[in-house]
Formats: structure tokens, sequence, C-alpha cells
């Protein structure tokens, strides 16, 4: 574990002496894998049992959830155990806007999703987030509750059989890529199955792949954005101690509640990919397991690292579909893997690191240190 | 003037000690933002005749209580802190030095009485706010932001008077990019000015204490405070480093800054301090200049001890 983290640590600093368009190049050529991964069908990584692009899928999507759950968590310290309610939420509001009661697209289903996320996670902020640890962990792990029990006894809701016949994106057909399979290491063009750019529908998954992993590309930007800011400091801050950053002057109680907004906003957005993806939600997709596994993936990837709760998310799917011949010992054996990581790596898998920053700050040190001199 | 301690390498502008003090001082900190709510310029000269008129009164406690259940921490408590003085507030352990500082800055609010800051009261204000108004305050217990590193720490602090907000971060707006590289200088000038510059990268947590110490106050200072509250800044240091210290106080003072000082060590408040207060109990029982409570019975009393007869 320990060698993982400082393999990665080695890796960055030699990346980052590489010259600028090397650097670009490498990662556009990496980006480019990643999204053709579900043509490329890499031997090893692709998953038998299951559709590959489908996995991939759901990779994206959650690695977009531990992103936003990761603001709440990681960066403002407030432990929301019902986070599953917001992508509930996201999801219920595409339905009930594309299919239950009316027939809006699922692009303008997607930023209402947004904002009723939003709401909501204002809604629950608001006088939750006066109290604080553990007590706050309750009362979200029962807000994720509510919604799931509100959703099995409202009607207009779809009760327990949920709501189907959601709507799908927007399909632009322009042209068809083939898949590969490989015959030992020989790529050869598969006749059997091929995905069209950009028709989305229930039997190809790759095009949901390529869309949840553009949203968490823009997501993690955002991210970065948001971290690099007053804002993410606030959030540090108030993470860090409450009392001592309110005394400097940080409105603690108006930056957790952003908190609680972004990360619903960010849980709704997954949702909403989710329900196009599914074609059908029901309040069974969201019980409270779904809660546990989303914290996992921020605690294992090590809280308030971006790329690190990414990795985790993937990790976390990708593991137990890759391993289905296993049955169900892949369960036991996934739950032994996160204890060996509490034990061992209690910080997670790639902890936040502040380099950039860092290095900015020691050159202006350098500075700094020759005015004196020179004075 | 030689600068005090030549282990620390301070840049030419911060050098100057006391002697310097009604000389205008070079501008060392950058001015506050335009955005901040009152037009604060540490660097402005402050003159005698100001310092003497009422309005020279920063900080007013007037007849405090503060009761908790049935203890009464404070009781009636009453003084002043004039502009550009250091003040030192002392007492022994339990005195409520510390809950004194918590009433002045909005931790607690006063059972009755009021204090008030440049003539507006601070009754029913957040803490936030107290801070933005110009008030700030170290810790007794070191309370930085442990796992961010010293430069944060002090950008935090000049959030204070930031507004950027979720929109404006996201869009990196003009305002954004100015207020970020105004706090980043004015922090990297404050880490400099405490002698933290070749720590700044460095996680707080992972400071030496006395660096943990002097961050605390750069943090302070990064708030653009009128009014600087020092919870035993020196707790913990031996004499050099406490020297060092206080030196560093006056030169804070000399910059503009008005100090409040909570201190243990006798010696170090009378040399430092312009005035003293003196808290026992709850009450206050002794103010004036070092000279007058050095003589005053009360406060011998109080640190020293009397005969039951003898009282």
């Amino acid at each position: 574990m320990r060698t993982l983290g400082s393999f990665v640590t080695r890796f960055r600093d030699r990346f980052s002496t590489l010259p600028k368009g090397t650097r670009l190049a490498v990662l556009v050529v990496l980006v480019m894998l990643v999204y053709l991964l579900p043509i490329i069908n890499p031997p090893g990584l692709t998953t038998v049992d299951s559709d590959f692009a489908s996995v991939l899928f759901s990779m994206a999507m959650y690695a977009i959830i531990a992103v936003g759950l990761n603001i709440v968590i990681g960066y403002a310290g407030l432990l929301d155990l019902g986070y599953v309610g917001f992508f509930a939420v996201g999801a219920f509001t595409v339905a009930v806007l594309g299919s239950a009661h009316g027939h809006i697209p699922w692009l303008l289903c997607v930023p209402a999703a947004i904002a009723v996320t939003m709401i909501s996670g204002v809604l629950l902020g608001a006088p939750t987030l006066r109290v604080r640890g553990d007590y706050l962990a309750i009362v979200t792990l029962g807000f994720g509750e509510i919604i799931r029990l509100v959703l099995v006894n409202t009607s207009w809701l779809g009760g327990a059989a949920g709501i189907s016949n959601l709507p799908t994106p927007p399909s632009v057909s322009l042209f068809s890529i083939p898949h590969l399979v490989w015959n030992g290491a020989v790529p050869l063009v598969d006749p059997t199955a091929s995905s069209t750019f950009l028709k989305f529908s229930v039997t190809d998954a790759t095009p949901y792949y390529w869309l949840a992993l553009s949203v968490l590309l823009v997501i993690l930007f955002l991210d970065w954005l948001m971290q690099n800011s007053r804002v993410g400091r606030s959030w540090e801050a108030t993470r860090e101690d409450e009392d001592a950053a309110e005394l400097m002057g940080v409105p603690t109680f108006r930056f957790k509640l952003l908190a609680f907004a972004m990360g619903a906003a960010i849980g709704g957005l997954s949702g909403t990919l989710f329900a196009a993806r599914q074609g059908f939600v029901n309040p069974d997709n969201f019980t409270i397991i779904y809660s546990s596994l989303f914290v996992a993936m921020v605690v294992v990837g090590g809280q308030g690292n971006r790329w690190g709760v990414v990795a985790a998310a993937a990790l976390l799917i990708w593991l137990p579909e890759r391993f289905r011949f296993l049955s169900d010992a892949r369960y036991l054996l996934f739950g032994i893997a996160l204890i060996l990581l509490a034990v061992f790596r209690p910080q997670g898998l790639l902890p936040p690191r502040r380099r950039i920053r860092a290095i900015a700050a020691d050159e202006t040190e350098e500075v700094l240190e020759e005015g004196v001199t020179h004075a | 003037m030689p600068d005090a301690d030549e282990g620390r390498r301070v840049p030419e502008q911060f050098a100057g000690g006391r002697m310097s003090r009604r000389r205008h001082p070079t501008p060392v900190l950058p001015p506050p933002s335009p955005h901040s709510s009152a037009p604060i310029d540490p660097t402005v000269d402050i003159s005698v005749e100001d310092a003497a008129a009422p309005q020279g009164r920063m900080l007013e406690v007037d007849d405090v209580t503060l009761t908790f259940g049935g203890v009464t921490a404070l009781d009636h408590v009453s003084f002043h802190i004039n502009t550009g003085e250091i003040l030192g507030l002392i007492g022994p352990n339990g005195a409520g030095k510390t809950t004194c500082f918590n009433v002045m800055t909005g931790v607690y609010q006063p059972t009755s009485g009021n204090v008030r800051f440049l003539g507006e009261p601070l009754k029913g204000r957040k803490r936030f706010e107290i801070t933005r108004l110009g008030i700030a305050r170290t810790f007794q217990n070191i309370r930085l932001f442990s796992n961010m590193t010293a430069l944060e720490n002090v950008m935090v602090g000049a959030d204070a008077h930031h507004t950027t907000g979720i929109v404006g971060a996201l869009l990196r707006s003009p305002k954004h990019r100015h207020e970020e590289a105004e706090g980043y200088e004015r922090a990297q000038h404050l880490l400099a000015f405490m002698g933290l510059q070749r720590r700044s990268n460095e996680l707080a947590r992972n400071l030496p204490y006395g660096d943990q110490r002097r961050l605390e106050i750069a943090r302070a200072l990064a708030t653009n405070p009128k009014l600087v509250c020092l919870d035993e800044p020196a707790a913990g240091f031996n004499p050099a480093e406490k020297a060092k210290l206080m030196d560093l106080i006056h030169e804070i003072r000399d910059q503009g800054y008005t100090v409040l000082l909570i201190e243990h060590d006798m010696k170090l408040v009378m040399g430092a301090t312009d005035r003293i207060v003196v808290l026992e109990f709850g009450r206050k029982i002794a103010e004036g200049t070092p000279a007058e409570i050095q003589d005053n019975p009360a406060v011998i009393a109080a640190y020293l001890g009397v005969d039951e007869d003898a009282s």
C-alpha cells in the first residue's frame, strides 16, 4: 500500500519535470485511451461475465458521486451518510418530469434535477448543519431513508413499482466504431459488436460511458476551481477547526451549507445519468447500502483528494465485476481488503498533497530572500 | 536600529524597533481590499492627541457580567483599550482572562453589560462579523488548521475581508483573481514578518511549537484587524524566545495595530505593556501603568497571597 503511494508520488514528480507540450500530449493520449476503453476491450481489464461498457459506465457514474461526496466529507468534513438521497432525488426528478408527469426531454431534465437536488440539499442542511460530527451523520442517515420511504409510499412518485419509460439523452447517429476482440496478444475487429457515435440505446452502454466520462471530467475541473479558491480554503478551515475558522472570519454555517448544496447537485447530476441509462427507477435502487458504498469510496480513496476518490470509486465498482466468477466469495474478499486498508493505510490510497501551491511559494520565498540580501 | 534577533531573517521593511514608533513606517502590509467593510490601514500614523480623545478608545468593556449557571466568570468588569497601546490583561489562573477574550470576540454573549468596539456595541453580532469589524485573536491552546499548510492558514485569515463566492470561484472572475493575489501576497509578507517564510509549505501540525504560536499571530494579523488579542502567546517559551516575541509584539504595535495581551510572566508584562488590567476571580482588582500595578497591594495579594489577619 505504502509503495503504491510513493510510486504515485515519484511518478508525479518525474512527470512534472517534463516539458509542458509533452505533458499535454501524454494527457491527451491518456484521456483518449480512457474514452476508448470499451472499444479496445483490453484483456485483463475487461470484465468477462458482465458487459464491459456497462461496468465502465457505472465506474464513471460512481466516480462522479464520489467527487460530489468528497466535497462534503473530504473538504468540508461533514460526514453525510444519506448521500444516496440526493442521488435518488436527481433520478426521480428526471422520472417525474420526463415520464410520469410530463414529457420534458432528458437534457432539460438535467438542470431541473440539479436545481431540485440543490434545494433539497439546502433544505436538509439548514436545520441539520447546526449539529456536528456523529450527530450530523445520524441525521443524514435518516434523510437517506426518509427519501426512500417517501418514494415507496407516494403513488404520485410511482410508489414501490417506480417509474419506467424514462427519456434518454438525444441521439445523433454519425458513424459506427467497431469493437476489438483479443486473440491472445493480437487485436482483431469484432464483427458482432460496434458502437454508433452517438446513439443512446438500451443495447449499447458505450455512448452512456462516454457521456458519464465527459461529465466526470467537467466535474473534476469545476471541483478543482472550487477547491483552489476562497471557497475551498473556507471548507477546509471549517473541517479543521470550526470555531477557529469562525473566529478568523469564515462564515462557517454558510460554507457548510454551500458544501451540502454543491455535493447534492453533483449527486443529483449523477442520478440523472443513472436514470437515463437504466430507463426506469424504483426505490430499491436507492437503499441505504449505497450510502455506505459512497462513503467507502471517499474513505478508501483518501478524503480530500479528487483523484484518489475517483480511483477508489472505479476500483470498488470494477473489482466485484471483474471477479464475478468468485461468486459470493468476492464480497468476503472485498470486505477483507477494506479492513486491511483501514489497518495499514487509514488515510486512504491517495491522500491529498499540496504540491502546486508549494512550488509557487518556494519561488516567491527565493525572491523575498534575495530582496533582503540585496537591500 | 539594529535588528533585535539575527537568527530570524526579517525583510528590511520590518526592521526597526520601539524607537521608530512614531515614524511613518514603510507600508508593509498590502492595502486593504476595496471590498472590506471599513477603511483599515494599519500603517497609518496615530497621533497622540487622537489617542487621548474619547474616540481614541478602541474597545470598551462596560460593566460586563457573565455567568454560567451559578458560576460568575466575569463580575461587573469594565475597562477600555486605547487606540495604539499595548494593554496587558493579567491575573492568576482562573481569573477570567480568556473568558474576557471570549466575550470580546463573540464566543460568549455577556449576561449583562456591553462590549463596544469603536463605539459599536458587539452584542448579538456573529463571531465572523466581529472579526471583520477588526478584532483578531490567537488561542491559549493552539488552534491552527493543522492539515493545511502555514501559507493556507494565513490565507484563510486574509480571506476574512474577501467576498468571492462559489460563482466567482467557478468563473475565475477578476475579483477572485485579485483577491487570491492579494491574500497570497499578504500571507507571504506576514509569514516573513513572523520569520516563517521557510515554513510556508509545511503543514501546520508539522511545525515546531514556537512556529505554531507565531503562525497563529500571523493568521490573526492576516484578518487585517485593528485590535489584536494575543492569549498567552509566549506560553512555553524560554526567556530568550519570550524576549524575541515581545520585540515582535512591539513591532506589530508600531505598524499601527492595537494589542491586547494576556501573559502570565509578570516581568515580561511589566516591560512590554503600556497599561495593565488585573483580574481576579472575575473581578477587576486594578488598572494602571506597569509601575502602578507593581506597587498595588491588591495585585501583590492576588499573586502572592496574604495572611488571613493581614487582609
